[in-house]
């Protein structure tokens, strides 16, 4: 059954979402960088960066200001039942974008790349980028993610099997792919960061999947045992690195590991690496009834 | 903590090393993408005094206008490798002192800040509201128009912008040093002795 929407309504519930994305950082991160904070010693770079870190996303909260001024790739999923027209989603959007733009909340940040000139509003081809599913249950929700460039600029993908890391064709081979590319981000993803992992698909789905698990809170865990395993190691093991916040040395790489797979064709086996910087940008909005909860 | 005052002489920055914690003031200027390549390719007379013993920023700040003033809502760094192309030339060319930026530069900008008497200074990534706040006000704002707010050049004043030295005029690079323990240990995670 399709629920009714209100325009207007949904226009501002919309903007508060791109409000909550951009300013307000979710708990489950902003605990695992106080856990960070802790880990390392009194008087070193790192320490300081913690603390600093964690002082401005309390000015960002208190000031309705940007945590990162990169307010990035806009990426929304988007559950709607049955029957809901998604060109009108899709529009409403894109106003509450062109607002929040015009309020400071999102900077202009989308940029033709044939005439390099900036739309000044954040509205372009695939700006904001929009991903519908169709869902069985009568209620709206929208998951939205704030990614940044520096972090996107080192995610990747690899090709199994690679014979200078001498990854097979198989979860041991995907855990060096892994440590590889954090290793070879350093800092410059914004460390420490949270790794989404995609195993299997084609090109595009590959990374699809890796950047869905970002959407997963730090705390969650695998229902699958296996890649429940092989995030508790990497998350350890990635931690050994040494590489720490901004890449300054320390003993937090990364907040998290996230895994998820997608079916493959018998001839290709990639691994993508969605890397996400520690101001994990993510905030939902579900309406269901009139009822309206942020998450 | 050491205090830098913008602008800043050769034998200031020749004391700096590697590790150093500092919080500047003064006079300095954002520059990213567009602007190396406009630095490089156009060579803007009008720009010199505004680079010359001064910082470059490696920042696209988001930003707001109050009647006729503009000022700095967000403002954290953006990845300075990208510019690794140009910045040595940079630094040579406009007599620049160092760069404000993130994640450090290669061995061409080392080189430079070792040959000019110029440093790297990194600003933490994502600290976007806390260092828009040591801006105290934006003087003036070139190519606004041609490159957008994030690519535009801002002239800035700041006061106590903090800053880790990770690049020096000595060779130093923290960079370096951190790339090369961690991928010794990447070495024996992804090929296990058996």
């Amino acid at each position: 059954m399709a629920v009714e929407v209100n325009e207007q309504a949904l226009e501002d519930q919309l903007y508060q979402l791109i409000v909550n994305a951009s300013t307000d950082l979710p708990p489950d991160v902003v605990s695992a960088l106080e856990s960070a904070r802790r880990r390392e010693p009194e008087g070193t770079p790192a320490k300081n960066v913690f603390g600093m870190l964690l002082q401005n996303v309390d000015l960002a909260r208190k000031e309705h200001t940007p945590i990162c001024q990169d307010t990035g790739t806009n990426i929304y999923y988007v559950d709607y039942p049955s029957g809901t027209s998604t060109r009108q989603l899709q529009r409403i959007i894109e106003k509450a974008t062109e607002r929040a733009t015009a309020n400071s909340i999102l900077r202009p940040n989308s940029v033709d790349p044939v005439t390099g000139k900036n739309t000044g509003n954040n509205i372009g081809a695939d700006h904001p980028y929009t991903h519908f599913e169709e869902s069985e249950n009568d209620e709206l929700v929208f998951h939205l993610m704030l990614k940044g460039g520096g972090c996107e600029n080192v995610s990747t993908q690899y090709k199994l099997p690679d014979s200078s890391l001498e990854a097979g064709r198989d979860l041991n081979g995907v855990y060096k792919t892994v440590v590889d590319a954090v290793q070879k981000a350093q800092g410059l993803g914004c460390a420490p960061g949270v790794i989404g992992v995609g195993i299997g698909g084609d090109r595009a789905t590959s990374h699809l999947t890796a950047k869905k698990q970002l959407f997963r809170k730090i705390e969650d865990k695998n229902s699958n045992p296996e890649l429940a395993n092989m995030e508790t190691r990497l998350y350890k093991d990635l931690n050994s690195l040494g590489i720490g916040p901004m890449g300054f040395g320390g003993k937090t790489t990364v907040l998290g590991v996230k895994i998820g797979a997608a079916n493959r064709v018998p001839a290709s086996y990639f691994v993508s690496i969605a890397y996400m910087c520690w101001a994990d940008r993510r905030h939902s909005l579900t309406v269901k009834n009139g009822e309206v909860i942020y998450d | 903590m050491i205090n830098l005052q913008l602008p800043i002489q050769e034998d200031a920055i020749r004391e700096l090393k590697v590790g150093d914690e500092v919080l500047i003031s003064g006079t300095m200027i954002t520059a990213r993408d567009a602007a190396h390549k406009y630095l490089i390719e156009e060579k803007p007379d009008f720009i010199r005094p505004f680079l010359e013993n001064s910082l470059i920023y490696h920042c696209g700040p988001v930003v707001k206008k109050t009647d006729d003033e503009w000022s700095f809502v967000a403002a954290g760094p953006t990845t300075s490798i990208r510019e690794e192309p140009y910045e040595g030339k940079v630094i040579d060319d406009y007599k620049v002192r160092g760069v404000i930026g993130k994640g450090g530069m290669g061995d061409k900008t080392l080189a430079a800040l070792h040959d000019h008497g110029a440093v790297y200074l990194h600003a933490i990534g994502g600290l976007a509201s806390y260092l828009a706040k040591t801006v105290k006000s934006v003087q003036d704002v070139f190519m606004l128009e041609e490159f957008g707010v994030p690519e535009a050049m801002w002239v800035i004043e700041v006061e106590e912008f903090p800053a880790v030295v990770t690049m020096d005029s000595h060779n130093f690079s923290l960079h370096n040093r951190i790339k090369d323990h961690s991928a010794s240990v990447a070495q024996k995670l992804i090929h296990p002795v058996s």
